[in-house]
């Protein structure tokens, strides 16, 4: 099993984001594919929106010329309403980190779990269980704001961590890959939820459906500028990065996560606990995917739990932590960029008519082109570089 | 020198070997599920209450069958027989059969746990039999499509996004051109989503479950975009109609057996033969033991002289024709219209499902079976207004899987290659 993350020990590199990153190659080439891969899916994108354009389909027999403006100006819409939902505004560039926050969090949770060595698929199940704990805290206890927000995201952070604890715990003990049990705690997950919020304790009083009461209003995550909805989540979701940062990169226990992603076997003749690194290291990564399903229950109307109120946010970690590079920085400014996206689509959705699926599109051509660089660099006519990206992150079932 | 040798021979038989361990653990398992029939299922009927399962459905040739039965007699006789079971497991003596007593211990368990759920009323055990034939096919077909990628080491999770562009693509070529168009259509279309698996993991080597999440969240959106974009604006391309079910003549009138498995459209038939040909074809014929060389050790396979790479092209794409015959189901055969995320993570079932029926044909037959009947308990659940809530059962298939791959009941092993890249030197 071997992993992008160079060797801890790693010296050689030359300038700061080197060292910063450990990624072995200059700013410059460290961010030409990302940005090859967003260009082009953006314009992969494009073709999409003006092969489903069914009016002016038919047009095309008639008036190519008019044809050829009228999709023209309906990509044109699209992407300027892209732009306008994402940064044309303050008010969108609210909305892009409102929409980030989560993602960055989730994020993270993947991230960490690639740089030991392991695919945490199962950050959706991790934010469902994480989010149920902080929301039971968030409407059973009556205390002020100053305890009862620290309060409830420590409780989603236990309940992540547990959720995730069960799959590193299965790993550490029976070898059972992390990729197949955290695919089916997923689907646990969604159905556990499904039956709490049926449960007295959880269900709104006189309702039938799935649906929690509200969190009391000293659990919910104070907005930051007055009407707009961006909240404390995301100055949460900064700090995560910087304590992940440090985590990984300052403290023995990051050293051991790393060295184990490395090479597991080489970690453990040199003395260390592997079975127990796994453990930990999915319990933390289950605590940060539990802070993002906090988010999703205390930090946005209306405050309740409903069915699968994670969303695809679990899946578009994983397309975050491949493009940030499995770093917390990377998975930062990634963050941001689907945030972006994501805030763009729904301007795109409702201006210009475009169903915001096509941004889960743009995810998945970003992904592979990242995954496959020899993709891009065939694309673009690209010389191999020196140093070739490894991918493959998981060997196997039985690893 | 003949006291140590005694010492060392008591130590070796006393510990317990894995097979011994597992069979204590079956053992009381089964001990357990015998004391819960007692409690649960027996004493928890009102003495004398009688369960009914009818056994024939509306038009069938041979009406009104049924089987009443005393709920309470019937749970404690299911009781002795497990306990029977949990016992003679716990004995140890026949290892062998650990596994298939504990499948008989679950099934007649299943049985006491209907007659439970029927109490005082009455219950089409026939139709709910149907149900899990019918909803195992496309289960079935997920297990068969990704046993077909990991026979030969390449690792498919995308089996969900290839039935469900599968089910897009049917139902818009099937509106437009007619149902056979249209499994065509989707055939097709699983075909190709293999081969872009196959060359994102064999050509360009890209990790095998990142390439499959990659396709799986590509065929969400797209198919998501497409059908609020164009069938939203078109809507007579939703409606591509059915295979019609064909009777087997005689065996189809058979009483229970006629309409439980003679009944069908020609996915359920379809889908029965090509478990069997593909059994017989990975274990009998010379393509089958070239794949699962492949898949066991390809630098061998290599060095006798067989294409690795063609052969791993190859199985990944027969693998997505199968997924697109899967994926035609849900749109030629049941609901004849596309939803956005209608396989609602069925390809994840049947990715439990091979893990289940341990990378066989056979096996994901019976696994796609197994997880049909806790889906058709589920929905008839409702029906009878147990106390049972039923998202524990649709939990069922998804834990079970998770006690599977951690070895508490039998290892399931993949084939020793899977998910590594092959680089010919």
């Amino acid at each position: 099993m071997s992993d992008r993350v160079p060797s801890p020990e790693d010296t050689s590199a030359s300038n700061w984001l080197d060292r910063a990153t450990g990624v072995g190659t200059s700013l410059g080439r460290a961010l030409m594919l990302p940005a090859l891969a967003v260009i082009t899916a953006l314009i992969i994108g494009a073709v999409i929106i003006a092969l489903t354009d069914i009016d002016t389909l038919t047009v095309w027999g008639d008036d190519p010329g008019e044809a050829f403006r009228l999709t023209l100006s309906g990509i044109g819409d699209a992407y300027r309403a892209l732009f306008v939902g994402s940064l044309g505004s303050w008010r969108a560039i609210t909305e892009t980190l409102f929409a980030a926050t989560p993602l960055i969090l989730a994020g993270l949770a993947v991230a960490i779990g690639f740089q030991a060595g392991l695919f945490n698929i199962g950050v959706n199940g991790q934010m469902l269980i994480g989010g149920m704990a902080g929301l039971w805290v968030g409407f059973s206890i009556d205390v002020p704001a100053i305890i009862h927000i620290p309060l409830a995201v420590l409780a989603a952070m236990v309940g992540g961590a547990v959720w995730a604890g069960i799959a590193g715990l299965l790993k550490a003990r029976t070898g059972a890959h992390e990729v197949i049990t955290t695919i089916m705690l997923n689907f646990v997950a969604i159905f556990l939820v499904d039956y709490l919020l049926k449960s007295s304790i959880f269900q709104q009083p006189g309702r039938n459906d799935p649906i929690s009461q509200p969190a009391g209003s000293s659990a919910q995550f104070p907005r930051l500028l007055g009407d707009y909805r961006l909240h404390i989540g995301f100055l949460l979701a900064l700090a995560a990065v910087w304590v992940a940062w440090w985590l990984m990169y300052r403290t023995t226990i990051g050293f051991e996560f790393r060295a184990v992603g490395f090479s597991p076997s080489g970690a453990r003749y040199g003395g260390m606990n592997v079975a127990w690194i796994y453990v930990a290291v999915m319990a933390v990564c289950g605590a940060l995917a539990g802070i993002a399903g906090a988010n999703q229950v205390l930090g946005l109307e209306p405050y309740r739990g409903i069915s699968n109120f994670a969303g695809s946010v679990g899946f578009d970690a994983i397309a975050l932590a491949l493009l940030g590079r499995s770093h917390p920085i990377g998975v930062l400014f990634a963050g941001l960029l689907f945030g972006a996206l994501r805030a763009g689509g729904r301007e795109m959705q409702g201006a210009a008519g475009i169903p915001i699926d096509l941004v889960l599109v743009l995810q998945a051509l970003i992904i592979v082109m990242i995954a496959a660089p020899a993709l891009v660099r065939a694309i673009y006519r690209i010389k191999t570089p020196d140093q070739e990206l490894e991918t493959s992150i998981s060997a196997g079932w039985t690893k | 020198m003949t006291a140590v040798s005694t010492a060392s021979d008591v130590k070796i038989t006393a510990r317990a070997t894995p097979e011994q361990r597992r069979a204590t653990v079956i053992g009381t398992v089964l001990l357990l599920l015998a004391g819960v029939v007692v409690w649960v299922f027996g004493l928890g009927v009102e003495s004398g209450a009688r369960s009914t399962f009818n056994l024939s459905l509306p038009g069938e040739r041979i009406q009104d069958l049924s089987w009443a039965v005393n709920s309470r007699w019937l749970a404690y006789l299911v009781a002795a027989v497990v306990a029977f079971l949990g016992g003679w497991v716990l004995r140890r003596s026949h290892l062998r059969w650990t596994n298939l007593a504990l499948a008989i211990g679950l099934g007649l368990f299943a049985l006491a746990f209907l007659t439970w759920a029927a109490a005082g009323k009455s219950f089409s055990l026939v139709g709910m039999l149907r149900s899990t034939v019918i909803l195992s096919v496309p289960v079935t077909l997920g297990a068969l499509t990704g046993l077909m990628c990991e026979r030969v080491a390449v690792i498919n999770i995308a089996i969900e996004g290839q039935l469900l562009t599968a089910a897009f693509v049917g139902t818009i070529m099937g509106s437009a051109f007619g149902i056979w168009a249209g499994l065509v259509a989707a055939m097709v279309a699983g075909a190709i989503l293999g081969a872009v698996l196959a060359v994102l993991a064999i050509r360009f080597q890209v990790d095998q479950i990142i390439a499959g999440v990659v396709i799986n969240i590509f065929a969400l959106g797209l198919t998501s975009f497409l059908a609020r974009r164009v069938l939203a604006a078109a809507p007579d391309l939703n409606s591509p109609g059915r295979f019609a079910s064909i009777k087997i003549p005689i065996l189809g009138d058979i009483p229970v057996i006629g309409s439980v498995l003679f009944d069908h459209n020609m996915f359920v038939y379809a889908t029965f033969v090509l478990v069997l040909v593909l059994h017989l074809g990975l274990f009998y014929t010379r393509w089958g033991l070239r794949s699962r060389s492949v898949g066991e050790h390809p630098k061998a396979a290599d060095t006798v002289g067989i294409d690795v790479y063609r052969t791993r092209y190859l199985n990944t794409i027969l693998g997505g024709l199968i997924a697109g015959f899967g994926g035609a189901f849900f749109t030629l055969s049941q609901v004849s219209r596309f939803e956005e995320n209608l396989t609602a993570g069925i390809g994840f079932i049947g990715l439990a499902a091979m893990i289940f029926g341990r990378w066989m044909p056979l096996g994901a037959l019976g696994a796609g079976l197994v997880f049909g009947f806790a889906r058709a308990i589920q929905q008839k659940l409702g029906i009878l207004g147990t106390p049972i809530p039923s998202e524990f059962l649709s939990m069922t298939p998804y834990i079970v899987t998770i006690i599977v791959v951690a070895g508490v009941v039998g290892i399931s092993r993949p084939p020793a290659a899977d998910g590594q890249p092959y680089i010919k030197q």
